[in-house]
């Protein structure tokens, strides 16, 4: 085991090396290079991975995470007791990513939320916190993991036509937490249901089973990363009929309190001075 | 640079299709879709898969189908489809399609059972088919020549297979994997109705206050009739009521205003329960409520019951792979550990969990039964004695049995079967129950079948609009072939039975074929094909569109039997799967839409559709291949004098043959097939509805010119054969309540459910205001349960006949007593855990069809193990890691799932079937009920361990 472990890093040191290596020797590549770093903001990261421009400071492209993922005990193949490919890979040149950091790709393979949370105790540089999933008890909890949100294109979802698929709800290993289904009359036939896919942000951890069993062609389903997948309601307003919502808005920045338009922006005075034409 | 803007662009396309949900389809776009119609041919059809029968329509261009919808004018589905039918398009382009003959050969071109597949023609497969079925014939009679049939058979090729089986090799050897499906619903049927098929439809549905499934994961495995059971509840919340009772947690269970997870096997003692709740309550029960309906009761109910020691349909001592008997435990071909469960099919010693329940029927906790085979019989009892064998029932010791979640208390348990108990009694609430494989798939399938209806004639709640049990099916053509033409060992068209010489002489006479022909003895079920190929008995199997070394339990006897024994197994596939690699000959089949088909799905509805595109390669239909194979057998070949394994003999009928017209060389392709009546009353009309524009291969032949069985070119048998086949075998049922309407017919509407009188179809069947025959049986009356089987009893107790004489019962249905048993493996200390096996919505039975869509394929690419966090902790395995699910038949390594669509008490384990890489029946058991010979894969014991 330790042995196909060393593999592996090696393995994955050297895919890294030669990325880098091949993007200093051949200037043409620069320019894809500078490319991946502006595409990688639509990267998915790792389970407790710090906000992107936190972590791509942080991260020491070291592969660890990628390792532990790949090597993981539930990730054996049945029929060859060899490791299947991992969730995690370290971005090469034409990923498309800054070089070197870790990603993944949930319609190919996605997160399958090990409790245990291999990838993330390993980090060497805190680039993965492992606080951000680690309940009050102190344990692991692969829950608090936000590596994204799930988001359903409704045009292309055949159960936004009445198909009954469902098979990303069944695939969420949140079931009825992260994805549950909406039950609304089809009119059109008269007797049959629209069971729709819904997804909650408060729980969705971005794992993208979702996006991996998605019955379409391209996937109805998918992962963004959480601030490309999410809209934010403005903290001056708390929602009457939920006690909680206060606890969404939090404390206000009292600096932020004043409001300034084109209509506000001059003195009382200079406006008041500038006489009005009659 | 614009690279750098193309990849710019691409990620700001992915997030404005993230944030602009809801943006309509631009309307140039529109046109640009309306454009790529054009030249698109669209047809109906029935979609491949399951048993609800949801229509679809089909465009094929360039020979290829290239889309599906779901037609909107389908009373089943109005143009909606589940993931499945989404994918009908793809199902028959996979890569790895045969199309061509293969044979096991040496290097000298000879058959050689140890070779290698290598092509062959047509001719050759023929040719090795013939010799094999010969020499099985010479060394084993008919008994010898099997065939493993199917409920997705369309009606033609069943009926063909059927025919020539029966009539031509006088062979009653062929049974369809139906049997493992639907066979303890027929029985159930049979028993309580005298004739086959629920009495009601899906219009049920939209009538009814109250949804009830048992053993049934409706919302994966019917999902267009979950979304119709989903509307009803969204269209009264309040009123209507879904209530799911089954081993483990499922998809189903989310819409149920409550879920009942009880012990495998104690459905028994729960539909008991209910019936004692109505009885008892019922003022002539000795209650003070007016429950039963007592005037429906007594026009047309009796009691029955019958024997209890029927054994779980194993094999039985004697039988050469059992012999012989070794001082370890072990036993012929059987392991000591096989022969600790295979031992309780001779005598079992009575639980003290089944005592209460078999007391009234005599027997004592500790006492040892001793176990005959399965029989039918029955006979007819009292009120008092049915009465009698309710009173064990009680709430205590039904909860205290049937209780299936170890971490539900008792009072929460107990206080759902009462409100199921309720709902069921409340006066004017319509129920349905449903049912599918927890039902059927059991030890005493029969017997809890029959349960349900006691609940619902005693409320007079059956056969009525919105309310009646009943059993869902699950293949598409498990009625509409396997049942209504009787593809099984025991079975004639139209319910009709070959043990019955007035049947006899009725199919022989409609076959046009001696009296005489047919054989007698009908006992070839599918597990006793596979035991018989393992005793040596048959030497000769044929496996048509079905994958029967997957599909049986006990699954490592079968297998090695047909790979080391001599004898010849054939596999007729659209694509290679575990009974081709088993096999010694390959055959190409075409797939649905490559031929002229029909289905009947379970609420009796017949739907036709046409040859849409021509067969991939070489591939011709089953209907082809069994017409050919008639070619290669003559009256003397098949009709001479037999003498069965039981002494029984078959005449030699070729003096009679001769008689008829027929010579010593006439062959069965001649009698059965291209005979006068079918040459002369089922011309070829190209240019007539529903004929014109479209292909026949089997009739026509087609523009692939085929080098077909005789190595030339086929040239197709000038007539429309599809139509014979269809035609012919509607006259059996017409006039007889199975009436089908006219073949042209079946083109024009989207399937029609039978009886169909007049031009109309019939919803709901034995109701006098809806059933022709019921009006017909019962002038001026209710209802007429005219089925006629079994419809003369004696009379007896709950211990046995005590008056022989039989009494007829002219249209009266039956309630019958029957008890809680266990099942004859349950969990113990070594194997400690309950196995339950079943499907996924995304794969259809072995997966040979859909794990070749490359969609499904990514959705669910292996099966997994489901369990308890908690029995996952306790064997220290993690969700993701790989176990060993371990029977006393054999293991198999599968992935620990403890989340996600189905959540299995602690104690129980679910594993689906349809991943050839778990091979689950390798693990289950080849227990059957002992009545309907239907395997129980839902239960058997296993231990689990880190692999």
């Amino acid at each position: 085991m330790a042995k196909s472990s060393d593999n592996s890093r090696r393995k994955f040191m050297a895919t890294t090396l030669q990325s880098v290596g091949l993007t200093a020797f051949a200037g043409v590549l620069w320019s894809g290079y500078s490319a991946e770093a502006k595409a990688a903001k639509l990267v998915l990261r790792p389970p407790g991975a710090l906000p992107e421009e936190d972590f791509l400071k942080a991260c020491i492209k070291c592969g660890l995470c990628a390792e532990a993922c790949v090597n993981r005990d539930t990730n054996v193949d049945k029929e060859t007791g060899k490791q299947r490919p991992g969730t995690l890979k370290m971005a090469k040149g034409g990923d498309h990513k800054l070089v070197g950091t870790p990603f993944f790709t949930p319609r190919d393979v996605p997160c399958y939320m090990c409790d245990d949370i291999p990838c993330v105790p390993v980090c060497p540089s805190g680039a993965l916190s492992e606080a951000s999933v680690t309940d009050e008890k102190g344990e692991l909890d692969i829950k608090k993991a936000r590596m994204g949100l799930a988001v359903v294109h409704k045009e292309s979802c055949v159960a936004f036509w009445g198909l009954q698929c469902d098979a990303c709800y069944r695939a969420c290993p949140l079931m009825d937490e992260a994805i549950s289904l909406e039950y609304q009359k089809n009119d059109r036939t008269g007797k049959h249901a629209f069971l729709l896919p819904v997804v909650h942000s408060d729980v969705c951890t971005g794992c993208g089973l979702c996006e991996k069993a998605c019955v379409t062609e391209k996937a109805a389903i998918f992962v963004l990363p959480t601030d490309y997948a999410t809209g934010k309601a403005g903290d001056h307003y708390v929602k009457g009929w939920d006690k909680k919502d206060q606890l969404r808005v939090g404390d206000r920045d009292m600096d932020k309190i004043e409001t300034k338009t084109k209509r506000s922006e001059e003195t009382p005075v200079d406006y008041l001075n500038k006489e009005i034409a009659y | 640079m614009a690279l750098n803007r193309r990849e710019f662009l691409k990620s700001a396309a992915a997030a404005s299709a993230a944030s602009a949900v809801g943006i309509a389809v631009p309307s140039n776009l529109q046109a640009a879709a309306n454009d790529a119609e054009k030249g698109w041919r669209w047809d109906k059809a029935a979609c491949r898969f399951c048993g609800t029968g949801c229509g679809i329509m089909l465009a094929t261009k360039g020979g290829k189908i290239v889309a599906v919808k779901g037609d909107p004018a389908a009373p089943v589905n109005r143009g909606l489809n589940c993931i499945k039918g989404y994918f009908n398009a793809k199902i028959m382009y996979g890569a790895d399609r045969l199309k061509t003959p293969l044979l096991r050969m040496n290097d000298k071109g000879e058959f050689d059972k140890k070779g290698k597949f290598r092509p062959v023609s047509w001719q050759r497969a023929f040719d090795e088919m013939e010799k094999h079925a010969k020499k099985a014939l010479k060394e084993s009679g008919p008994e010898g020549v099997a065939v493993f049939a199917s409920g997705q058979y369309t009606i033609m090729e069943g009926y063909a297979a059927q025919k020539m089986m029966k009539a031509g090799f006088r062979s009653n050897a062929i049974d369809p994997n139906a049997r493992h499906c639907m066979a303890s619903a027929v029985v159930g049927f049979y028993q309580t109705f005298g004739i086959d098929e629920p009495s009601g439809c899906y219009d049920d549905i939209e009538i009814t206050d109250t949804i009830v499934t048992w053993g049934s994961n409706m919302a994966e495995m019917h999902p267009i009739l979950w979304s119709r059971v989903t509307d009803r509840k969204l269209s009264n919340p309040d009123k209507v009521k879904v209530v799911n009772i089954q081993t483990y947690t499922h998809r189903t269970c989310d819409l149920g205003d409550f879920n009942i997870i009880f012990s495998p096997n104690t459905d028994l003692a729960i539909w008991n329960y209910l019936a004692r709740e109505i009885v008892y309550r019922d003022k002539k029960g000795g209650g003070k409520e007016d429950i039963i309906d007592w005037d429906f009761v007594n026009k047309h109910m009796v009691f029955a019951t019958g024997p209890v020691n029927i054994g779980y349909g194993m094999r039985r001592k004697g039988e050469k792979s059992l012999t012989p008997v070794r001082p370890d435990g072990s036993a012929g071909k059987y392991t000591a550990k096989e022969m600790q469960t295979i031992n309780k099919e001779m005598e079992k010693k009575i639980s003290a969990k089944e005592a209460p329940a078999l007391a009234p029927f005599g027997k004592k906790e500790g006492e040892v039964l001793k176990n005959t085979p399965g029989t039918l019989k029955h006979w007819e009892i009292s009120f008092e004695d049915y009465k009698k064998s309710l009173e064990p029932y009680t709430l205590d010791y039904v909860a205290k049995i049937a209780k299936g979640d170890p971490n539900e208390s008792l009072e929460s348990f107990k206080k759902k079967l009462q409100m199921l108990a309720d709902l069921y009694i409340e006066k004017d609430r319509k129920v349905v129950s449903f049912w599918t494989m927890g039902m059927n798939q059991h030890t005493r399938g029969t017997w809890v079948n029959t349960l349900s209806y006691n609940v619902h004639f005693m409320l007079n709640k059956q056969a009525k609009p919105g309310s009646g049990a009943f059993s869902l099916t699950g293949q598409p053509s498990a009625c509409g072939t396997a049942r209504e033409v009787g593809t099984f060992c025991h079975r004639l068209p139209a319910d009709m039975m070959v043990k019955n010489p007035k049947h006899r002489a009725h199919a022989e006479k409609v076959w046009g074929v001696p009296a005489g022909t047919l054989n007698p003895v009908g006992n070839q079920h599918i597990m006793k094909i596979h035991r018989d190929i393992e005793d040596g008995v048959v030497k000769f199997a044929w496996v048509n569109v079905c994958n029967a070394y997957q599909d049986s339990a006990s699954a490592k006897h079968w297998i090695k039997a047909a790979r080391e024994m001599d004898n010849f197994i054939v596999t007729s596939d659209g694509y290679p799967g575990i009974s081709a690699m088993v096999s010694d000959l390959v055959l190409p089949s075409a797939m649905i839409y490559e031929k002229w088909g029909a289905y009947g799905n379970a609420e009796r509805r017949t739907q036709h559709w046409r040859q849409q595109v021509l067969p991939v390669g070489d591939a011709m239909s089953d209907t082809w291949q069994w017409v050919e194979f008639a070619k290669r057998f003559t009256v003397k070949d098949l009709w001479g004098p037999y003498t069965l394994r039981n002494g029984k003999k078959l005449p030699d009928v070729r003096k009679d043959a001769k008689k008829m017209g027929y010579n010593d060389d006439t062959t069965m392709y001649e009698i059965l097939f291209a005979n006068e009546k079918a040459k002369k009353n089922y011309p070829l009309k190209p240019n007539e509805f529903p004929q014109k524009g479209f292909d026949n291969s089997e009739a026509m032949g087609d523009a692939r010119n085929v080098v077909g069985s005789d190595g030339k070119v086929f040239k197709g048998y000038g007539f429309m054969i599809q139509e014979y086949l269809f035609e012919e075998y509607a006259s059996f049922g017409r006039g007889h309540g199975h009436d089908l309407a006219p073949f042209n017919v079946y083109h024009k509407v989207r399937g029609l459910k039978w009886p169909v009188v007049d031009g109309k179809e019939t919803q709901w069947r034995f109701n006098v205001k809806y059933d022709p025959y019921a009006a017909k049986a019962n002038p001026g009356g209710d209802f007429a349960f005219y089925g006629p089987l079994a419809k003369a009893l004696p009379k007896g107790d709950l211990t046995g006949i005590k008056d022989k004489k039989k009494k007829p019962l002219p249209n009266k249905a039956k309630i019958f007593a029957r008890p809680y048993m266990d099942p004859p493996e349950m969990p113990d200390k070594e194997y400690d855990t309950w196995l339950c096996t079943g499907r996924v919505l995304e794969h259809w039975h072995s997966g040979t069809m859909t794990m070749r869509v490359p969609e499904l394929y990514r959705a669910v690419p292996e099966a997994l193990c489901y369990m308890h966090p908690n029995d996952a902790k306790a064997k220290g395995v993690k969700r993701g890691e790989l176990v060993w699910v371990e029977s006393r038949r054999g293991k198999v390594k599968a992935r620990v799932e403890t989340r996600g669509r189905n959540r299995p008490p602690q104690g129980l384990v679910f594993v689906p079937w349809f991943d050839e890489k778990v091979f689950i029946n390798k693990v289950c058991l080849d227990a059957t009920c002992p009545m309907s010979k239907q395997t129980d894969f839902k239960k058997c014991a296993v231990k689990i361990y880190k692999a």
